[in-house]
């Protein structure tokens, strides 16, 4: 089935806007909200976050057969060839040497790979490169991209030094590009923008003490539409008692680096935030630092807070809670939900009423997590204050980089399970910058790793964030996000070079082959009838299918 | 908020770093990630006069490292309008009295003076080495070593003495020079602290004994064994070279062949589960005595 099929369905949604003169060709916004099939038209396939397609030609009987179909190399830069690389930019300076650590978006027949700086259209059937637009650059933290967003025949991308571009999907011309946040406050953005009827939705980080905010723009003519800031900004906002004063929490963080889902029925956009700042040195910011390290549901026409749940209140390990929320339907205590569930990076799972913010249910997954008492009766973790960075140290598990991280989880509707990779290792943190005032950024703080322990691909039930099984990684590496299939598959990265499709019901290996270090989640389209998946190594990509 | 997920260094000898959210101090390929860090650095003397009038000026509430003072002004470092000012012209009003109502008071100064203040401002937060971290400031003394060696003592004995003694590996390990932190790093990991951010330790350090290799031993089902270092293992396969230099490789098919990894660091991945805070912060204190 190709999307062109799912613009029927156009009328069950918001009317998109259509300015005189468009045609209505390319990716309808309607198409969103079709579950996940023959293309992959936003960050995380569809809006729910699952990751679960409904594709089954692929199943657990003969995926032992899947084999490549090609594989090729994406060039960063302003090179000459063949065609030649279409050059943007505001800056002056070239990046090289970014990776592919986002989402591919796959649509009619095309795949759009984006690395820091860079979009390419390929030929879905051969990796064969359309055309490749490269941004010049400003400066910035070149960290990472995760994918474009598409609405009708424009691309949209975020760039490091904080543009949002939009670009013709054909030709890769730009039509447009507008600046999103202030490259002087060291803003720099990496997020898929995630595409909702005639929005535009997009994040942005930032680790030099900024506020965090989301905005939403217009498709048409990238017009901003509405601003959300993530921590109180003016006298009276909400959450302005949970910071000592209106300096430092105009000055606390809670950036807006992933993207999020969408619940069409009640409009809301469920995002995570990142952690308060000055990041380890809370000593300044006392408090549970709103609305930093939460949960946070939007009504995507309006842009006003519907409801917000904090995973980390007064975070003061850099645990950014942006990890992907994803929505499920499931029965608790004998009841239908609505839900959203999400694997936090601080070692806890979290499942929420996804319609009201409800708590339904708090679990510790990470197995060596060790930095809190325990949980309050709203399921929110109670940090220990001897696991913050002291003087002598403290031994801290998860590390920094968390239980997980930017890698997204994956859950199937058929076995009910949330699965995600659980990373367990320990670091030592040192207090560094005793100022009273407290530090800045990142700063403040000596961390160095002492030890891994076992890793795993873990699943749990959602509804009461339950472990229901595990399944050790044979290095403590890797592991790089997870996808699910109707066809009782579940692949994902071994952390040992390895591509693995597993058993979704048990997490038993069904196939492998080993492509090095991948560096993104895997994906699965159709083009010709015929399933793909692949990843990416970092600049190479990876297509399999059955002969 | 963005970090690295890292392989720490301490099993087999498979080891993929994943630069998940990483960004280097000063930005990588070449792109500085602070824009103050692009600035074509201002006249020495310009920023020199301007450190001058900062101290008589500003100093006393906005602190000597510009992160605020004894009498409350906010900290510069990380201001709004400080970090988009380029050479006074945002500085220069606010110098003058325009947030009177906000407390700043208005200061006498040419314009002159104030692009020298911007250019002493700008060169600090030129000196931020990344993810917003301050420019570094002097050096603090910490006291790290708070720990009762008395008690390390005891715990040593009780913990580490079946592998370690400080009259063999460790002799005199408190007697090298590695700093209360790198001692402390040192043991807790077994001799393989891996990566980190922050204040980067002063020297490498070299292991505290000779490092042991990871080792395998592979039954194979006709029962004979194959013993070796380990290269590297997965699910699918296990690589190991042999006392003799021969690698040696074998599929792996569930539990078949019989595949037994002997890691020397498996006891400190144990620990790491049961140390208190304090149970390290002794040993240390212990082992910083055994000169």
């Amino acid at each position: 089935m190709t999307v062109k099929k799912f613009i029927l369905a156009a009328s069950l949604v918001v009317a998109p806007v259509l300015l005189t003169g468009q045609t209505q060709s390319g990716l309808d916004p309607a198409a969103l909200l079709k579950p996940l099939g023959a293309s992959w038209p936003t960050f995380s396939g569809d809006y729910t976050g699952r990751r679960h397609s409904a594709l089954t030609q692929l199943n657990q009987t003969n995926v032992k057969n899947l084999t490549l179909a090609w594989t090729t190399r994406v060039v960063t830069g302003a090179r000459g060839g063949v065609p030649p690389t279409i050059i943007g930019g505001v800056g002056t300076r070239e990046f090289t040497g970014g990776t592919v650590k986002g989402a591919i978006l796959a649509v009619d027949d095309v795949l759009y790979v984006t690395a820091p700086d860079n979009v390419w259209a390929l030929d879905a059937r051969d990796g064969r490169e359309l055309w490749h637009f490269f941004w010049k650059t400003r400066g910035a933290t070149h960290i990472g991209n995760r994918g474009v967003g598409i609405w009708r025949n424009y691309l949209y991308f975020e760039t490091p030094d904080n543009y949002l571009v939009s670009l013709d999907a054909k030709t890769g011309e730009e039509r447009w590009h507008v600046e999103i946040a202030d490259l002087n406050q060291q803003y720099f953005s990496t997020p898929a923008p995630i595409i909702i009827g005639n929005h535009v939705i997009a994040g942005t980080g930032n680790d030099l003490d900024g506020p965090g905010f989301l905005q939403s723009f217009d498709p048409e003519t990238g017009k901003l539409q509405w601003k959300l800031y993530t921590v109180p900004m003016n006298p009276g906002d909400p959450g302005l008692d949970t910071w000592p004063s209106l300096d430092a929490a105009r000055h606390g963080g809670g950036h807006t680096w992933m993207p999020g889902s969408y619940d069409p029925e009640t409009k809301l956009y469920i995002f995570g935030t990142g952690n308060p700042t000055p990041a380890y040195t809370g000593v300044g910011r006392p408090g549970d630092n709103l609305f930093t390290c939460s949960l946070i549901a939007v009504n995507v026409d309006t842009g006003k807070m519907a409801w917000y749940y904090a995973t980390s209140p007064h975070d003061t390990h850099d645990w950014d809670s942006v990890q992907t929320p994803i929505l499920i339907d499931a029965t608790v205590n004998g009841k239908p939900r609505k839900l959203v569930s999400m694997a936090a990076r601080n070692g806890f799972f979290f499942t929420l009423d996804r319609v009201t913010g409800e708590h339904i249910a708090t679990t510790r997954y990470g197995t060596a997590t060790n930095w809190a008492k325990g949980v309050d009766d709203q399921g929110r973790p109670v940090s220990e204050p001897a696991k913050e960075a002291t003087i002598p140290g403290a031994l801290v598990s998860p590390t920094e980089g968390g239980t997980t991280n930017w890698q997204p989880p994956a859950y199937s509707p058929d076995t009910g399970l949330f699965y995600t990779q659980e990373e367990n290792a320990f670091n030592m943190l040192y207090l560094s910058d005793p100022d009273p005032r407290g530090s800045m950024g990142l700063g403040g703080k000596i961390r160095i790793e002492v030890g891994s322990t076992p890793k795993f691909l873990t699943a749990l039930d959602p509804a009461t964030g339950k472990v229901v099984w595990r399944r050790q990684y044979a290095n403590p590496g890797g592991g790089i996000g997870l996808l699910s299939t109707a066809g009782g598959l579940l692949f994902g990265a071994d952390g040992s070079g390895n591509f693995v499709a597993h058993d979704a019901k048990t997490g038993k290996p069904l196939w492998h082959t080993r492509v090095g270090a991948i560096s993104n989640a895997p994906q699965t389209f159709m083009v010709d009838g015929k399933q793909y998946v692949m990843v990416a190594t970092a600049d190479q990509l990876w297509a399999f299918y059955l002969y | 908020m963005r970090k690295i997920v890292a392989a720490a260094a301490l099993t087999c000898t498979m080891l993929i770093a994943l630069a998940a959210q990483a960004p280097a101090p000063g930005g990588r390929g070449g792109v500085a990630s602070f824009p103050a860090q692009q600035r074509d650095p201002d006249d020495p003397a310009l920023v020199a006069r301007g450190n001058d009038i900062y101290s008589l000026e500003c100093r006393s509430c906005h602190g000597p490292d510009l992160r605020g003072g004894e009498m409350g002004g906010p900290n510069l470092l990380r201001r709004q309008l400080v970090l988009n000012d380029q050479n006074g012209e945002l500085l220069g009003p606010v110098i003058h009295g325009s947030r009177k109502d906000q407390g700043m008071p208005a200061i006498t100064m040419s314009d002159d003076d104030v692009k020298a203040v911007s250019a002493f401002i700008h060169s600090v937060l030129a000196k931020a080495p990344g993810q917003g971290a301050p420019p570094p400031g002097p050096p603090v003394t910490l006291n790290v070593l708070v720990g009762d060696a008395k008690a390390g003592a005891a715990y040593f004995e009780a913990k580490c003495s079946e592998c370690h003694s400080v009259v063999g590996d460790l002799r005199g390990i408190g007697a090298r020079d590695l700093g209360a932190v790198g001692l402390q790093n040192l043991w807790v990991s077994g001799g393989g602290a891996g990566r980190g951010r922050g204040a980067a330790p002063a020297r490498r350090v070299a292991p505290m004994t000779t490092r042991r290799e990871t080792t395998v031993t592979v039954t194979l089902p006709t029962g004979q064994k194959v013993e070796g270092r380990l290269e590297r293992v997965d699910d699918f396969l296990v690589s190991l070279t042999q006392a003799d230099g021969t690698p040696r490789s074998f599929r792996r098919n569930g539990d078949t062949p019989k595949v037994e990894i002997h890691d020397p660091l498996e006891a400190h991945r144990k620990l790491l589960f049961t140390y208190t805070d304090k149970d390290i912060h002794d040993v240390t204190a212990y082992l910083a005595s055994v000169k």
